[in-house]
């Protein structure tokens, strides 16, 4: 699973259009992973402020 | 459920969006516009800088309102210091404005509304509505309300994200080494040129650069990209740039008056930006140009063709993948080599140490080009050290 640290996040949706399963959801302020989520840690490596752990 | 109906729905209302809905419309089309944020242009996700040459090409008059800066010319500088100044005489059209984007992507909608698009604020795509197989429209949530919006095409105009495509069954998905990570921020009390975006490369910015892009009164965006494969662990971009401002004294005093994120494509586009009733266009299609990672004028250009022919196919109504196989031909034929050749570039650009690159700059201080653009660049870099062009020697 993938945990958002919100108080980091910045909500660039540069996660969003780097998940090869389209898993996950930018809506406003609030990052969401569905569960077509692999756990491949691509968000995680890509975050520019890393605001995403795998949990 | 509250449907609406349309001849072309347009998700996103950035400057490709807002150009394909303003030249459907031109053409007559019934035309919706959907923008998710509360505001077109903003937040930023953007430093902000364009070249001037592709404006007149999609028929943008330029605005006071939305220009900040008119640039002098540029400052390409190397991780050890080593530092080339690029003056307007000899940059051509390579040099341009630095934007207001919340001003001039509004300008884009205002045009698109004016040619008589409907804009639907706060409306935000969360899927495609597929019928016997066949693309029909999509479904939206619109200030909190589930809707649906039946239309005989899609204009993909949803940017890096690139959901839409995907949700119609196309594939999107980026290598890790086409992605850069990038954050910015809007910095004020600082000591830099007012009229030059400088440009900053090497080990700073890991597969990607620094940028300084003045906004006037000692303000600037101040951003960088870094791919995450060339990154020890995480793509860290705010670490890098962090530790350039600490470093370099032209920062002593300032301070952060905006923190952005974003990220950028550096592909040279996809392979298809088309299916039967969808047409990608902008950063959804990923035409951004792989070496400076500027996307605005590839997003107006595809904008502006998809409405185009999107407005010729309307008097037949036959929106297949054939039937739009003349937008892919256009904006191929227009940008494809450009952004191929950027792309290896790039690829190889991201493979040199600073000393290599130190070299480089130095060379391109000595030489003597008189017209500076990416072409001329990787021209004189050829002669000297063609291993650098290695694999796209041709096209230089």
């Amino acid at each position: 699973m993938i945990s958002v640290n919100v108080d980091k996040c910045l909500h660039c949706g540069g996660c969003v259009g780097s998940c090869p399963k389209n898993a996950i959801f930018l809506n406003d302020f609030v990052l969401e992973f569905n569960e077509d989520c692999i756990d491949c840690g691509r968000c995680v490596k890509l975050c520019p402020v890393g605001a995403l752990t795998k949990v | 459920m509250k449907t609406y109906t349309c001849d072309a729905v347009v998700v996103g209302a950035g400057p490709a969006g807002s150009m394909a809905a303003k030249f459907c419309a031109k053409g007559g089309m019934d035309v919706i516009l959907l923008e998710k944020k509360a505001e077109i242009g903003a937040p930023l996700r953007c430093a902000e800088g364009v070249s001037k040459s592709w404006l007149d090409e999609v028929g943008i008059k330029p605005e006071p309102a939305w220009i900040r800066g008119d640039m002098k010319g540029a400052i390409i500088k190397s991780t050890k210091g080593t530092t080339y100044q690029l003056d307007e005489s000899k940059a051509g059209n390579e040099v341009g404005y630095v934007l207001e984007r919340h001003l001039f992507d509004k300008a884009l909608a205002r045009d698109a509304a004016k040619a008589g698009a409907k804009i639907m604020m706060r409306t935000s795509c969360t899927g495609v509505i597929i019928e016997d197989g066949k693309l029909v429209g999509i479904k939206a949530k619109s200030m909190g309300e589930e809707i649906e919006i039946r239309a005989k095409v899609v204009v993909a105009a949803d940017g890096y994200e690139s959901q839409v495509a995907r949700w119609a069954g196309m594939d999107t998905t980026l290598k890790l080494n086409d992605i850069d990570s990038c954050i910015q921020y809007r910095m004020c009390n600082l000591d830099v040129a007012p009229d030059y975006c400088e440009f900053i490369i090497g080990s700073c910015a890991p597969g990607g650069y620094i940028w300084i892009f003045p906004k006037g009164e000692g303000i600037a965006n101040v951003g960088i990209g870094v791919m995450g494969t060339k990154c020890t662990g995480k793509a860290d971009a705010k670490y890098y740039l962090d530790k350039w401002i600490a470093e370099d004294p032209r920062f002593k005093d300032a301070q952060i008056l905006e923190i952005m994120g974003g990220f950028v494509s550096t592909l040279p586009g996809l392979d298809e930006t088309t299916a039967d009733n969808l047409v990608l266009v902008g950063d959804a299609a990923r035409v951004i140009d792989p070496i400076t990672g500027g996307g605005i004028c590839h997003a107006c250009r595809t904008g502006m063709y998809a409405g185009e022919l999107l407005a010729e196919l309307n008097k037949t109504g036959d929106f297949s993948k054939k039937a739009l196989q003349p937008y892919e031909k256009r904006w191929r034929d227009r940008m494809e080599d450009k952004l191929f050749r950027n792309w290896m570039a790039k690829e190889k650009l991201a493979t040199l140490d600073d000393d290599t690159i130190d070299e480089i700059i130095k060379l391109i201080k000595t030489s003597e080009i008189t017209n500076v653009t990416v072409y001329n660049l990787l021209k004189a870099i050829k002669e000297k050290y063609p291993k650098v062009v290695e694999g796209f020697e041709d096209l230089i």
